[in-house]
């Protein structure tokens, strides 16, 4: 029951990023490393958003790197543009069960029960825009929940919010995957926020991504790539 | 969005230091220039209209000719247009930079050139029509109706694609995984994502293309004329230029001026035309529209619209070369005049859209009167150069012979015609600069013309120089105002090749109408490269 990255090479103008290393499922994983170090970019090939150069991605065992993006096992939140502006949150969360949006009534049902699940019962009915940041990443939270897939990946949804919000919406996110025995795969720029939520911290840096560690044990010892990113 | 709200902080915050005397001064005197253009010539033609006689029935048929023909013009554009700019949006293929870039060049086409081209290819003795006679049909008439038409669509429907395409690169590139991952089909695509924006984008450039059919005037005085196929513009021109009737000339710009105006107000209420930003070049990846179907309308359509917009040109081109080494010699004489007219015109149009740009940034920072100014600027568009040309002329003729005056005065109205354009241009990169940098050099000890030297001049060069560069290009090829005004021993080279045309002399007026180009080209480039100079920007 893995996620496997098989010599996979990518690519994007003068970027490259190698990643050569195994992923086990159940685990809540932190993405640590540089900006522009390739986080987002290793995201991405697994969402089937960027083709890689060369190298594989297994998923439990299957060849996935030609699959589409909706055939996917994953679900992957931005850090912006996650709702469509011209829909309710309802309408936006709905589009997780049916893209036509023709949602029979237990399907409805559903959707009430999403928005009760990430604390915004009731507030079905608003366009984002009159929705605050959070609250607008929670309607994407509540999509993703309906999904049921089983890896969820954040490309730093949170990072425009303060402090004690990020960390309400990280124990959110991480009851959410514990309930589904999920997969979380996590972009951080933070040490603290790995220690917050993960298990486990791979460290992508210098256009590498590093098999995952235990988190606590990385950072007590942080290897020099780490420590000359965290300044240490 | 960090750097949004640090801009709109900064705005907010921008320094409360009294108005610079100097751009308040230079930006009244350009507002000034701009409204004596305008509303000015406007109230001086007003002053001559006698609304007792009303429209004749010829006048009505004008007006009908002039609506009908803008209307069905702009449907067929943006019908068109919509489907072009998704294939465009969604497709990635070899050329596709260089489509995208030639959408934009039918905007500096002088449009005297396009009818040539137009007229070689659908034309009585075209490539149609000699295909049609060789099996046995009649071949087609381009002149009236149907021929204002195509070369109306052939003009507006590549700024209508470029619009409309600016809207689907304006949807966030996430919005296109999402759909991806949430398993879209075409359908839900269009329903989710493209339908509202199209909303929003199609009602602006179907009116800003009403707009300019509305005032277009070479493609009516060409292809145009008679009784069933006169424009109101060319009313107005007949009545000036062979009637003399000053007073029916002066009622029927008065109308052109309303409908203009209300078109325009209209325009800028629901849409900001910026068919100049650029960011065309890289679409976000997509996963829809990969099915069998909507991959073969879409190559079919691009290449339709790829002939249809480069026949014309690619024809001007093969029959202009071999008459452009023995050009009549009325040619070179009206090659300088159009250059006497158009590097003025382009210095004053960026000199007079700076001014206004400089006053409005300042005024932002205080009160809401900067969006008006903006309007003012815009008017221009809404103004017809013959509206402007009729009020010149009731202004002037009491003191001189206009007819004598004919070079400034035609650099005064396309400086004009060019304004809105420039200002488009210039604001924002002058708005950019001053937001981003007009503080740091303020903080610094700079002050007044130091200050735009060091701080503002360098980031708003490019920005001036292509200003410039559009509005000479601009300015060279236009035939409006000099038809009004030009004595018969005086004429711009399109002028020169409107008479050419006129006379049958096709031959010798392809081989002028590319000479046209290439000097329209030339100085496009020369003040575009100017701009460019320098300066590390970037």
């Amino acid at each position: 029951m893995t996620i496997t990255f098989d010599k996979l090479e990518l690519r994007q103008g003068e970027f490259s990023l190698t990643a050569d290393l195994q992923i086990e499922e159940g685990h809540k994983i932190a993405l640590l490393g540089p900006s522009g170090g390739g986080k987002s970019t290793l995201l991405s090939a697994l969402a089937g958003f960027n083709t890689p150069q060369s190298g594989r991605i297994l998923w439990r065992g299957e060849d996935i790197t030609g699959t589409h993006p909706a055939q996917r096992p994953v679900t992957l939140l931005f850090q912006d543009h996650n709702l469509f502006p011209h829909l309710s949150a309802a309408q936006n969360i709905g589009l997780g069960l049916r893209p036509d949006l023709k949602l029979s009534r237990a399907e409805h049902d559903t959707v009430e029960q999403a928005l009760e699940q990430v604390g915004l019962k009731g507030q079905g009915a608003k366009r984002p825009a009159q929705l605050s940041g959070g609250q607008q990443q929670r309607v994407a939270i509540a999509r993703a929940l309906l999904r049921e897939k089983p890896i969820l990946m954040l490309d730093e949804p949170f990072a425009a919010l303060g402090p004690a919000l990020k960390h309400e919406m990280l124990d959110l996110v991480g009851a959410i995957v514990d309930a589904a025995k999920a997969t979380l795969l996590m972009v951080t720029h933070q040490p603290e926020d790995a220690l917050h939520i993960s298990d486990q911290t791979l460290l992508i840096a210098e256009g590498k991504a590093h098999a995952p560690q235990d988190t606590r044990t990385l950072l007590a010892n942080p290897p020099l790539v780490l420590r000359n990113y965290l300044g240490t | 969005m960090a750097d949004r709200a640090q801009q709109i902080t900064l705005a907010r915050n921008g320094h409360l230091s009294r108005p610079s005397l100097f751009k308040t001064l230079t930006g009244s005197a350009a507002l000034l220039v701009v409204l004596l253009l305008t509303l000015g010539t406007v109230a001086a033609v007003a002053s001559h209209a006698t609304v007792g006689r009303g429209f004749t029935p010829a006048d009505w048929a004008a007006i009908r000719f002039t609506v009908t023909q803008a209307l069905l013009s702009a449907t067929l554009s943006v019908a068109i247009a919509v489907p072009t700019a998704r294939a465009l949006a969604r497709r990635r293929f070899p050329g596709r930079q260089v489509m995208v870039a030639l959408l934009g060049a039918p905007f500096i086409l002088p449009a005297i050139v396009a009818v040539l081209g137009i007229v070689s290819v659908w034309g009585r003795s075209g490539l149609i029509s000699e295909g049609l006679t060789a099996v046995g049909l009649s071949p087609l008439n381009i002149y009236g109706f149907s021929g204002v038409v195509l070369a109306h669509v052939f003009f507006n429907l590549p700024l209508a694609t470029r619009l409309i395409l600016q809207g689907w690169m304006a949807i966030p590139a996430e919005h296109f995984r999402l759909a991806a991952e949430l398993g879209f089909t075409s359908k839900d695509v269009s329903r989710q994502l493209e339908r509202p924006m199209l909303r929003a984008a199609v009602p602006g450039a179907f009116l800003l293309v009403f707009l300019l059919c509305l005032t277009s005037f070479a493609v009516a005085l060409s292809l145009g004329g008679g009784p069933r196929a006169t424009t109101i513009e060319l009313a107005i021109y007949q009545a000036l230029r062979f009637d003399f009737d000053l007073s029916k000339a002066a009622l029927l710009s008065l109308l052109q001026f309303a409908l203009c105006t209300a078109t325009a107000g209209a325009t800028l209420a629901l849409a900001k035309p910026t068919a100049f930003s650029i960011g065309l070049d890289h679409p976000p990846a997509r996963w829809d529209g990969t099915e069998r179907s909507t991959r073969l309308v879409d190559t079919i359509l691009l290449l339709a619209v790829a002939l249809f917009l480069f026949a014309p040109l690619v024809s001007v081109i093969l029959r202009g070369l071999p008459p452009l080494f023995a050009l009549p010699p009325q040619v070179w004489p009206s090659l300088l005049n159009s250059l006497l007219i158009a590097v003025p015109a382009a210095l004053l149009a960026t000199a007079l859209a700076l001014a206004l740009a400089a006053l409005i940034t300042e005024l932002s920072r205080r009160t809401g009167a900067a969006a008006l100014l903006e309007a003012v600027g815009f008017l221009a568009l809404a103004a017809s150069p013959f509206v402007i040309g009729t009020g010149l002329f009731i202004l002037l003729n009491p003191v001189i012979d206009p007819f004598k005056l004919a070079l400034p005065i035609t650099i005064a109205v396309n400086a004009t015609m060019s304004l809105p354009f420039a200002l488009r241009i210039l604001l924002p990169a002058l708005q950019r600069a001053e937001d981003h940098y007009g503080r740091l050099g303020a903080s610094l000890g700079m002050t007044g013309l130091t200050l735009f030297r060091i701080a503002i001049w360098p980031r708003i060069k490019r920005a001036a120089g292509f200003a410039a560069g559009l509005s000479a290009a601009l300015s060279m090829g236009d035939l409006g105002v000099i038809a009004l005004f030009a004595p018969p021993d005086f004429a711009t080279l399109p002028l020169t090749m409107y008479r050419l045309m006129a006379a049958y002399q096709m031959q010798a007026a392809a081989g002028a109408a590319l000479l046209l180009v290439g000097t329209s080209l030339a100085l496009f480039w020369v003040f575009d490269r100017g701009g460019r100079l320098d300066h590390n920007i970037r």
